[in-house]
C-alpha cells in the first residue's frame, strides 16, 4: 500500500459544507428567476371534471398556470426506464400532469409560476378543480383481486407484471423432511433524504440550450430521459447536479416536476425554480419496499436447506417508476437464496398497481427485501429443526472453496469467505455466556434476544450486457477522465454523481496513490453533463466498484504516458525507471530524476516529446465490468424488550462487512453506520401508512418516525477484506450493506427475545404497541 | 415601503442587516432569500428536522418556524458566522476530523444545535449528547460520527482554553 489507499483521510468536500458554502439546488439564484409550485390531488382516485384557473391567474405576481391540456405535444409522458422483459409488463407512462384522472394523493394537477415562493402557494388555493371521486385501492392483495377498482382501466386486476424466472416442483416440498412456510411483510417506507427534490431551469431562447440544475443521483440518465420528454436534443440539454443533500435512491428516478420546470422556463423565457416542501416530498417522491413475501423452505432434519420457493406481491403504486419494475424482480429475485448453498430456488413476483405514490429504489433496492425473507426463514427453520441459528447458518453458508459460486438464480458470486466473516463477528461476543445470561434474565422477567444476519448482496451495477438482457434502457459502464494540468494539479471527471458518499475524497485517494502526489492537488469533478462526457450515476453501490475502477484505469494510462516521457527525458529505458512518491528516477543513477510535476509540464508544453507522441497528459477510460460484485458479512444485534411497554432497546449492534478493498476506512464506516440506522429504522420505527381511502396518514416527520441519535448505541464495525476479482480496485461497494443486513438482524433478535411468548413473527416496524400486544397474547 | 411590507433589521453574524419583507415571511427565507445566507437549510415544514437551526439572541431556534418580524432588533448567528475555511470553529473542526457529515445538508443546523448544547452543558456524556441532538435529524450518518465530532469538538475547545490560560499566564 502507498500513502493514500486504506487511510482515514479527512474529506476534501467538507470545508465548504461546514462553512455554509455548499451549493444546493435551492441556493441557486438567477436574474429574473420565477418560482413554481404544484397543485396536487387530494384524492387517491378521481376523475377530473374541470379545472378553473382564472382566479389564480388574476392574482398579482402570477405569470402562468399550466394544466395537462397545455402540455399536449410539448411535454411527453414519463416512462419507466427498466422495462423488465418476459413478464408482460404494462408500462403505463406518467402524464406530466394528470389529464383525465388522478391516480394517487399527490399526483400533480396544475403547475403555477409566479414572482416568489409565497405567491405561487397562494395561487394554488385559488385553483378550483372539480373531481368525481372513484373507489380507491391501496394494498396489493386487494388490488389484484377480481372486481377491485382499476387504477388504469385497461390493466386487468391491476397486475402490471408477472415474473417467474425459476420454479421448483411441488414434489420437492412434499417429499422434503422438513418444510417451513412464512409470510413476511416488507412495509412501505419513505427514503427521506434531508434535502427534498427541486429543480432550477434556464433556457436560452437564442441558442435553444436548456440547463437544468436538479437534485439528481444520475444527471446523464436525467439528460437522456428529459431530452425525450422535452424534445430537446441531449447536445443542447445540460443537467447539473450541484451539491445534493442525500438521495438513497429517491433521486434516481425520472419525475414530472423537473420536466415541468424546464418546460415553463422554455415557455416563459425566464429561469424558474421549483422546490418541493417536505409534505409534498412525502407524496410526490418515490416510496419504497411494500412487498408481501410468502416463503417456503425445504430442508433436512439435520438443518440442510434443500429448496426455497418465494412469492413476492409487490405494490408498485400508481405507475411503474423508473426502476420500479426491476427492484422487486431482478434486484429481489436474484438475491432470494442469500449467502446459502441452495440447489433449488423458485421465484415468482407479481407487480400490482394501487392508488398510492409509486415505489422505486431505496438504499439496497430489492436486496434488503431478499435478505429479510431468507434471513428470517433460516431462523424459522432453525427453530423448527431445533438447532441454533448459527449452526444452521454454518451448515448452509457457501464455503470459500466454492468461490466463485454460481447460484440457482444464475448469479456468480465473485469472491468471499462468508464463514470467516461470521467467525469474526462471533469473536466480538461471548455467545455461550450470552445464552446463559439470557436464560437467567428470563427468570427475572427480562427479555433479551440476539439476532444474526449473514447477508450477501448484488452490487456494482453492473455489466451493460446484463442491463440490456434485463430491459434497462441504458448502459451500466462507467467513464473517467484524468487530466493533468501543466503545473501538475489534476482534475478527474467521473460519471458517477456522489451526494454524500465521499468520492470527492476516495477517488482523489485512488489517483493520489497512483501518482504519488498529495490529494490536495487532485479535484474530482462530477454531476455536470457538460463537463463529463457520459456516465450512469450513483446507485446500486456502483460508484467505487465501477466508477472508481474507471478512474483507476485512466490514472494508469496517464502514468504509462508519463513514464514514456520520463524515460525519454532521462535517456533511459522504461524498464530502468523507478517511480516512487511522485518521482521517476533511473535505477542505479538516483540523480537522474523527473518529478510528476515536471512531466506534466513537458507533456502539456510539448516542446520536446518522444517521436509521434501526442501532446498533453490526459486519459479517459470506459469501464464495463464483467460481473457484479457481492459484498457480504455478518451483522449481530442484541436487544432487550421491555416486558411492561413492549419497547425494543438496542443493546449492541455489531457489523462485520466485507466490501472488498476499503479505500478510506472512516468514510466506509460512515456508510455502514448510516445504512444500519436506516435498516434499524425500517425494523423498528418507520412505516408509510395509508388509510383505506388512500390518504397518506404518515405524511410529515411528525407522523413518520425518523431515527434519532438517542435511539442507537455505539455501532461496532469491522471489515474483512477479500478483494473482488471483478475490478482493478478489488472494491465491492459499501453503501447498501446496512439497510440490507440490519432489518433481519434486528427482527431476529426481537423474535429471539420473545421466544417465551411463542411469537414466531411480527411485521415491521416492531413498534412497542405491536410487541406489547404479542406479549399479552403469549402470556 | 411597498404596501404590506415591513422593514426588518437584524444583527446577523455581527453585522447590521435589514430588508423589507412581508409580515408572513419566515426567518429562514429572510436569511436565505433576502440576505443571501444560504448556509441555513430547510429540511421539513414542521420543525422536526432542525436543518434550519440558527441562534436567535443566543438561543437555538428553528428558523422555519420563526417569522422574520419576530427577529426584529435581535441578534442572529448562522453557520456563516461560526468560522471560515481559514479558521474553523472547533465544532466545524470536530465535524471535519471525525466525519460528522456526509451529504452536508443537515450539518449547518446540527452544528448550530451543538453550539447551543455545549453552551448549556460544556461536558456532556455520550448519552447527553445523543439526547441533546433530539431536535435534529440526519439521514446519512446514523449519528455515530456526529457524536464523535461533538466529543472531539469538546476536546478542541478545552485545548484552546488551556492554551489561552497558558499564554495569559506567560504574558
Amino acid at each position: 500500500m502507498g500513502d493514500w489507499i486504506g487511510t482515514r483521510v479527512k474529506r476534501k468536500e467538507d470545508p465548504k459544507l461546514l462553512t455554509g458554502n455548499g451549493y444546493f439546488t435551492d441556493d441557486i439564484k438567477l436574474t429574473g428567476m420565477l418560482f413554481a409550485a404544484v397543485l396536487r390531488s387530494p384524492y387517491a382516485h378521481a376523475r377530473i371534471k374541470q379545472i378553473q384557473v382564472d382566479e389564480a391567474l388574476k392574482l398579482p405576481g402570477i405569470q402562468a398556470v399550466y394544466t395537462a391540456k397545455d402540455l399536449i405535444g410539448k411535454v411527453k409522458a414519463v416512462p419507466t426506464i427498466w422495462a423488465v422483459p418476459d413478464c408482460g409488463l404494462k408500462n403505463k407512462a406518467r402524464s406530466p400532469l394528470a389529464l383525465e384522472k388522478v391516480h394517487y394523493v399527490g399526483e400533480g394537477v396544475a403547475f403555477v409560476v409566479g414572482e416568489n415562493r409565497y405567491v405561487v402557494k397562494d395561487a394554488l388555493e385559488l385553483i378550483e378543480v372539480e373531481y368525481e371521486e372513484l373507489p380507491a385501492v391501496v394494498d396489493q392483495e386487494t388490488a389484484s383481486k377480481e372486481g377491485a377498482p382499476l387504477v388504469h382501466e385497461d390493466v386487468e386486476r391491476n397486475i402490471a407484471f408477472h415474473w417467474q424466472p425459476t420454479t421448483v416442483p411441488d414434489e420437492v416440498f412434499t417429499q422434503a423432511e422438513v418444510v417451513v412456510k412464512q409470510r413476511f411483510i416488507e412495509q412501505r417506507v419513505v427514503p427521506s433524504p434531508m434535502e427534498t427534490r427541486g429543480a432550477v431551469a434556464q433556457y436560452n431562447a437564442g441558442s435553444g440550450e436548456m440547463t437544468i440544475w436538479c437534485t439528481s443521483q444520475n444527471p446523464h440518465i436525467h439528460r437522456m430521459t428529459y431530452s425525450e420528454i422535452l424534445g430537446i436534443p441531449e447536445s443542447r440539454l445540460r443537467i447539473i447536479a450541484p451539491d445534493v443533500g442525500g438521495g438513497f435512491g429517491a433521486k434516481i428516478a425520472v419525475y414530472t416536476e423537473e420536466a415541468l420546470t424546464a418546460h415553463a422556463a422554455r415557455d416563459l423565457k425566464r429561469p424558474i425554480k421549483w422546490i418541493e416542501d417536505r409534505r409534498e416530498h412525502f407524496v410526490a417522491t418515490n416510496h419504497a419496499r411494500d412487498e408481501i413475501i410468502d416463503v417456503e423452505l425445504a430442508g433436512t432434519k439435520d438443518g440442510k436447506i434443500t429448496a426455497l420457493r418465494v412469492r413476492n406481491t409487490a405494490n408498485l403504486g400508481a405507475y411503474v417508476s423508473t426502476m420500479g419494475a426491476a427492484v422487486p424482480t431482478l434486484c429481489f429475485g436474484l438475491m432470494a437464496p442469500g449467502a446459502y448453498d441452495i440447489p433449488k430456488v423458485g421465484v415468482e413476483v407479481c407487480g400490482v398497481f394501487t392508488n398510492t405514490t409509486p415505489t422505486d429504489a431505496y438504499r439496497g433496492a430489492g436486496k434488503p427485501e431478499a435478505t429479510f425473507q431468507i434471513e428470517r426463514i433460516v431462523d424459522v427453520f432453525a427453530e423448527e429443526v431445533g438447532l441454533d441459528p448459527i449452526e444452521v447458518r454454518r451448515k448452509n453458508l457457501i464455503p470459500p472453496d466454492k468461490m466463485p459460486y454460481p447460484t440457482a438464480m444464475g448469479c456468480l458470486y465473485d469472491s468471499g469467505d462468508y464463514h470467516h466473516a461470521l467467525n469474526v463477528a462471533l469473536e466480538k461476543i461471548n455467545y455461550e455466556d450470552f445464552r446463559k445470561e439470557q436464560e437467567a434474565l428470563r427468570q427475572q422477567g427480562r427479555y433479551v434476544g440476539i439476532g444474526f444476519s449473514t447477508y450477501v448482496e448484488l452490487c456494482g451495477l453492473g455489466p451493460s450486457k446484463v442491463a440490456g438482457a434485463t430491459g434497462f434502457q441504458g448502459g451500466l459502464w462507467e467513464n473517467a477522465t484524468v487530466r493533468v494540468h501543466p503545473t501538475g494539479s489534476v482534475s478527474v471527471f467521473t460519471g458517477i454523481s456522489p451526494h454524500g458518499q465521499g468520492e470527492g475524497t476516495t477517488f482523489a485517494q485512488v489517483v493520489g496513490e497512483k501518482f504519488g502526489i498529495p490529494i490536495e492537488d487532485i479535484e474530482i469533478v462530477h454531476g455536470d453533463t457538460q463537463s463529463i462526457s457520459m456516465g450512469w450515476g450513483t446507485y446500486g453501490s456502483r460508484s467505487t466498484a465501477v466508477g472508481g475502477a474507471a478512474v483507476s484505469i485512466a490514472a494508469d494510462r496517464v502514468l504509462q504516458k508519463a513514464r514514456k516521457i520520463a524515460a525519454f527525458e532521462l535517456e533511459a529505458n522504461e524498464s530502468e525507471l523507478i517511480f516512487e512518491k511522485g518521482v521517476f528516477s533511473v535505477a542505479g543513477s538516483p540523480d537522474k530524476k523527473r518529478t510528476f510535476k515536471e512531466i506534466a509540464k513537458s507533456a502539456n508544453f510539448a516542446w520536446n516529446l518522444p517521436e509521434k507522441m501526442e501532446p498533453a497528459l490526459e486519459a479517459q477510460s470506459f469501464f464495463d465490468p464483467e460481473n457484479f460484485v457481492y459484498p457480504y458479512g455478518t451483522h449481530i444485534c442484541i436487544v432487550e424488550v421491555d416486558g411492561e411497554t413492549g419497547e425494543v432497546e438496542l443493546k449492541r449492534y455489531i457489523a462485520v462487512d466485507d466490501v472488498g478493498r476499503v479505500i478510506n476506512p472512516m468514510i466506509a464506516e460512515g456508510q455502514v453506520h448510516g445504512g444500519i440506522a436506516q435498516g434499524v429504522g425500517q425494523a423498528l420505527w418507520e412505516g408509510a401508512i395509508y388509510s383505506e381511502g388512500g390518504q397518506l396518514l404518515s405524511g410529515t416527520f411528525m407522523d413518520y418516525t425518523m431515527p434519532k441519535a438517542r435511539f442507537f448505541p455505539t455501532i461496532e464495525t469491522a471489515f474483512t477484506e477479500v478483494l473482488s476479482p471483478v475490478n482493478p480496485l478489488g472494491a465491492k461497494g459499501v453503501g447498501e450493506t446496512g439497510t440490507t443486513a440490519a432489518p433481519p438482524a434486528v427482527v431476529n433478535a426481537v423474535m429471539d427475545a420473545l421466544k417465551p411468548f411463542g411469537v414466531r413473527d411480527l411485521a415491521m416496524p416492531l413498534t412497542p404497541e405491536k410487541v406489547w400486544k404479542a406479549m399479552q397474547k403469549g402470556r | 415601503m411597498e404596501a404590506g411590507k415591513r422593514k426588518v433589521s437584524v444583527n446577523v453574524n455581527g453585522e447590521g442587516r435589514s430588508a423589507e419583507v412581508e409580515a408572513r415571511q419566515l426567518l429562514v427565507h429572510y436569511l436565505r432569500d433576502e440576505l443571501h445566507l444560504t448556509g441555513t437549510h430547510i429540511g421539513c415544514d414542521t420543525s422536526q428536522c432542525g436543518a434550519c437551526t440558527v441562534l436567535l439572541n443566543g438561543e437555538a431556534v428553528k428558523s422555519c418556524t420563526v417569522l422574520a418580524v419576530q427577529a426584529q432588533g435581535g441578534e442572529v448567528t448562522t453557520v456563516e458566522g461560526l468560522g471560515n475555511r481559514e479558521q474553523l470553529h472547533p465544532i466545524q473542526q470536530g465535524f471535519w476530523e471525525k466525519h460528522g457529515l456526509q451529504c452536508g445538508f443537515c450539518t449547518p443546523g446540527v452544528m448550530m444545535a451543538v453550539v447551543s448544547l455545549l453552551e448549556d452543558n460544556p461536558n456532556p456524556t455520550e448519552e447527553e449528547i445523543r439526547e441533546g441532538l433530539e431536535g435534529v435529524i440526519c439521514r446519512c450518518t446514523g449519528y455515530q460520527y456526529i457524536v464523535s465530532a461533538v466529543q472531539h469538538a469538546i476536546q478542541l475547545i478545552a485545548q484552546a482554553k488551556s492554551e489561552e490560560v497558558h499564554m495569559g499566564g506567560g504574558s
